[in-house]
């Protein structure tokens, strides 16, 4: 099926007659597109640009600042996703702040925060509260738990929304693309529906497609085709996880909890509407009250990383000097070298 | 990464479930879903069900991963246990 598949691919490249540029939002894909191999096996007018779909990189660096001053404090245990641990940020990282004696946590689930909150009643247990429309929702039903019965969770948000960043990344034009793969499981609670107006304001096509191979060869496939046809829609490869109009219950817990603020993102800077900020009804579970944000300042080449042009589709990581020479995955010098879906972790392992 | 291996429903207790994993259990949360019951085929990430498959779409989803498996040194782990935010 696979070997069909690429032969397709090959074929519309040759009728396209032209270099195409697709970018694969999530940060999933970039990886699983590393890792099968599958960037060898396509023709080469096809080229992959990974786009702003890894969470930790696009988190700013304020965001970390506020991480490391709450960290900090006596009574606070900070629970997080372990792909945060690493990112290296003008104040250090949160391993190195554990070093130094900070009580952090690594947990795989907003749960298991809860989980520690119940049992350190002591403490203040604040979750970093860190991704897309897949993980928000997960925030948002401890948050309103956590308001029930258990006064000493807190959430410091840093959740974003895809839509509006995927707009700003449009406008700015820096990328040229040709064609979007979608990101799967952020559609399987938004629907393909938030889409829509990529086709219709940017003339490109979208496919949504899952992580697998499979999936993310025939959604390339989908995608040359509707550029070799000059048709620009939104389809949906992911049938099997993904519908329009997507997960209805998890979209109103979103809206019951929090409520679209404009948000940095590393490489992108402030994007109107696309933060998650905690409404006023749980604002007391809100633990950027005890730290201050920091205006994200032009802090986007910290130590000569240029995460931030990476993030744009503006360069690829060899085009970085610090890539393979101080930055590793060892020794990150920025976030897209930390987590495992950052795009320069994925072109030092498999490029 | 964001494998989404199917979980088969083993027990559900209001909103909490016992699911498994290619062989392995784990306690889910089904509040981010509707009619979830016994025997159902769900989407984890960050130990919540996100979405029902139909039997046959976990199927289709199990053969595509087999695939992965396959074709890869080392195995990854599913979703449940992954520490991404995504
Ligand atoms: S290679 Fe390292 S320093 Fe260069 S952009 Fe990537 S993360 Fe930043």
């Amino acid at each position: 099926m696979m070997e069909t598949r690429l032969q397709e691919i090959h074929e519309l490249a040759a009728r396209i007659g032209r270099p195409v540029r697709l970018m694969e939002v999530c940060g999933t894909q970039t990886m699983a597109i590393f890792r099968s191999g599958l960037r060898r096996l396509l023709p080469p007018a096809v080229q992959l640009l990974s786009g702003p779909g890894c969470p930790v990189c696009v988190t700013p660096d304020s965001y970390y600042d506020q991480v490391l001053a709450l960290a900090a404090l006596p009574d606070v245990t900070i629970a997080t996703f372990g792909d945060l641990m690493r990112v290296p940020s003008r104040r250090g990282s949160l391993e190195s702040a554990r070093a130094r004696g900070a009580q952090v946590q690594v947990v795989y689930s907003p749960l298991d925060a809860l989980q520690l909150a119940v049992v350190h009643p002591d403490r203040r247990m604040v979750f970093l509260g860190i991704g897309f429309e897949t993980t928000a929702p997960t925030t948002a039903w401890a948050l309103a738990e956590a308001a029930r019965h258990v006064p000493n969770f807190f959430v410091l948000c840093g959740h974003k929304t895809m839509p509006q960043a995927l707009a700003a990344l449009l406008h700015s034009g820096g990328a040229r693309l040709d064609g979007l793969l979608c990101p799967g499981h952020v559609s399987v609670i938004t629907g393909t529906r938030i889409y829509e107006f990529i086709p219709r304001d940017f003339g490109l096509p979208c496919v949504v497609t899952g992580f697998e191979p499979a999936d993310l060869l025939a959604g390339i496939a989908r995608l040359l085709r509707q550029i070799a046809e000059g048709r620009a829609t939104v389809e949906n490869e992911y049938q099997r996880c993904v519908t329009t109009a997507g997960n209805a219950r998890a979209q109103a817990l979103l809206a019951a909890v929090f409520e679209p603020c404009d948000a940095d993102w590393r490489g992108l800077g402030r994007i109107p509407g696309s933060g998650l900020r905690i409404r006023n009804d749980y604002a007391e579970r809100d633990a950027a009250r005890w730290c201050p944000a920091v205006p994200e300042a032009a802090v986007e080449d910290l130590n000569g990383c240029r995460c931030g042009e990476v993030l744009r589709g503006a360069s690829t990581p060899p085009q970085c000097p610090l890539f393979r020479h101080t930055c590793t995955p060892d020794t990150p010098r920025g976030a897209c070298m930390v987590s495992s879906e950052g795009t320069c972790a994925a072109y030092y392992r498999y490029a | 990464m964001c494998l989404a291996i199917p979980a088969r429903v083993l027990e559900v207790n209001g909103d909490e479930a016992l699911i498994e994993v290619q062989g392995v259990r784990h306690a889910a949360n089904l509040a981010l879903l509707e009619n979830v019951q016994v025997g159902d085929y769900v989407l984890l990430h960050a130990g919540f069900a996100l979405h029902k498959w139909t039997a046959e779409e976990a199927r289709e989803q199990e053969a595509l991963l087999q695939e992965v498996f396959n074709s890869m040194e080392q195995t990854p782990q599913p979703d449940t246990a992954a520490t991404k935010a995504k």
